[in-house]
């Protein structure tokens, strides 16, 4: 397959500029979902049914004054939502959004970057997502926001580790640890949560807590901790933080649909002899799945209330870690139990 | 190509290393150090094709134990004039012990510096996780189980350390 450098800018462009979209209406949405379930309008002044909200948010965002404090380290506080944002957008590279396209007589991959440790490279991308809020909180120099930023990596350190392990089992059936090559493996309805319904609930847990939503969102708990990591952010900087999360909150989706669900895969594809039909549908589809975990996100965090810090830490190194290593040593003597067999 | 991009990687790194040595603020040498091992992974992945080790180097040290350094460091909340006054004597120990590694290093590397073959040779696909795993179990098994109690025993002894009372436990 031949790989021009124009095919992947283009896809490049597209995928930065979808995942700031859907980041964008995430809000609206949450907004609607959260009204929905209180028994409320939510905004629609904007527009029809509020569909400009978002629009005028951002504008705002960008108008409001931008004020450094006083007291703050200033190249800190300003690389903190950066990195936040950037480590944000990073993720999706590898992400396999279609199979592929045929254009031009040629065959276009429609996933930026095939690298054999694609999903390593989630983990990397992850675990450097926790800079940005702990440079800020510190860079901020505020107590409330130190001990949100302190909260928040301790948290996200602690899911790491069971989101990882709850990968292996994935990575042990599949045996690769390139997403293509995952999505590839879950043809048609052959998905991987039928066989691994356990590491998906740990992996959707850890998601949670690793986007810091409800009902893990300790590190920007109001009620003890004022803003936390981002109390002292106005203007723009605090909208990349909060856009950060939206941002997040759309990844995981999609990796939790692409690593369990099948990702472009749906039942009956081979029925469908056309690439670019297949492509298309495939996409419908994985975007369906990606839509329905973010209205899941935002349901469990309109439906539970948060956890004490004690209980979070609690069911993350005392209940999960472990649950994670079990199932891996389940998956394991499944697998050489039926491979003697065959 | 490979030239220009293998000097500018190696100029940001010894830079940012430096960098960890002498900034003031802790908080800021610790970021630096995040950024040596990024480029240090930018060398592992480009010049060696090691793209496993290079993605393990940034989710191990980077993304975990440099967390862990951060967290100390804004706990601590250290600067200067917290910072404990050394005495004469201990600096002038440091310093020689600094220069007799340094001639050590030196004279065990000299042969080394001038060879820079290997920089460039994409060592073909010994660094993909396929082959790698392979090796390490097979060829490396002892080792490799040998050094994975050593982590084991590591991790016992932190809890161990980290419990205030054995006996209430």
């Amino acid at each position: 397959m031949e790989i021009l450098l124009i095919d992947k800018v283009f896809l490049i462009v597209i995928v930065f500029a979808v995942s700031l979209v859907i980041a964008l209406y995430s809000t609206l949405a949450e907004r609607k979902v959260s009204a929905f379930l209180q028994d409320r309008l939510g905004p629609n002044r904007a527009g029809i049914f509020g569909l400009l909200q978002p629009v005028a948010d951002g504008v705002k965002f960008f108008f409001k004054e931008d004020i450094i404090p006083n007291h703050a380290d200033k190249a800190l506080y300003i690389l903190g939502p950066s990195i936040s944002m950037i480590t944000a957008l990073m993720t999706s590279a590898v992400i396999p959004w279609g199979s592929y396209i045929e254009f031009d007589g040629r065959q276009i991959a429609l996933q930026v970057a095939d690298i054999n440790i694609g999903i390593l490279y989630v983990f990397a991308v992850v675990s450097i997502g926790v800079y940005g809020i702990m440079i800020g909180g510190w860079g901020s120099n505020n107590k409330f926001s130190l001990l949100g930023a302190l909260r928040a990596s301790s948290q996200m350190i602690s899911y790491e580790i069971a989101m990882g392990l709850s990968i292996i089992a994935v990575v042990m059936m599949t045996g690769s640890m390139s997403l293509g090559e995952i999505v590839r493996q879950q043809h048609g309805f052959n998905w991987n949560i039928f066989y691994q319904p356990i590491g998906f609930l740990i992996f959707c847990i850890c998601a949670f807590a690793e986007c810091n939503r409800t009902p893990f969102d300790l590190p920007e708990c109001e009620a003890e901790l004022v803003g936390g990591y981002h109390t002292e952010y106005s203007s723009m900087k605090l909208g990349l933080y909060l856009f950060s999360e939206y941002i997040n909150i759309f990844i995981s989706s999609a990796i939790m649909s692409a690593m369990f669900f099948g990702g472009y895969n749906f039942p009956f594809m081979d029925l469908i002899s056309s690439p670019n039909l297949l492509a298309a549908l495939g996409l419908i589809a994985f975007f369906a799945k990606i839509l329905f975990f973010i209205f899941f996100f935002m349901w469990v965090r309109w439906t539970i209330p948060r956890f004490r810090y004690d209980q979070l830490m609690t069911l993350g190194w005392k209940y999960l870690i472990p649950l994670a290593l079990a199932n891996i040593v389940v998956t394991g003597t499944v697998m050489l139990i039926s491979s003697s067999f065959k | 190509m490979n030239n220009i991009l293998f000097l500018s990687l190696s100029l940001v790194s010894i830079f940012s290393a430096i960098m960890v040595i002498f900034s003031k603020n802790p908080m800021y040498s610790i970021l630096f150090l995040v950024l040596t091992f990024f480029t240090l992974a930018g060398h592992f992945a480009i010049f060696l094709g090691a793209e496993f080790l290079a993605i393990v180097n940034i989710i191990v040290y980077a993304g975990a134990i440099m967390v862990l350094f951060l967290f100390v460091v804004m706990l601590l909340n250290l600067n200067k004039e917290s910072e404990p006054n050394t005495p004469m004597i201990s600096k002038i120990a440091a310093i020689i012990a600094g220069g007799m590694f340094l001639l050590v290093l030196f004279s065990a590397l000299t042969n080394q510096i001038y060879a820079p073959e290997p920089l460039y040779t994409k060592a073909g696909e010994i660094g993909l996780v396929k082959n790698l795993g392979k090796i390490l179990f097979d060829e490396y098994l002892i080792p490799f189980e040998i050094s994975s109690v050593l982590f084991l025993s590591a991790m016992v002894g932190a809890v161990m350390l980290g419990k205030k009372d054995l006996k209430q436990g």
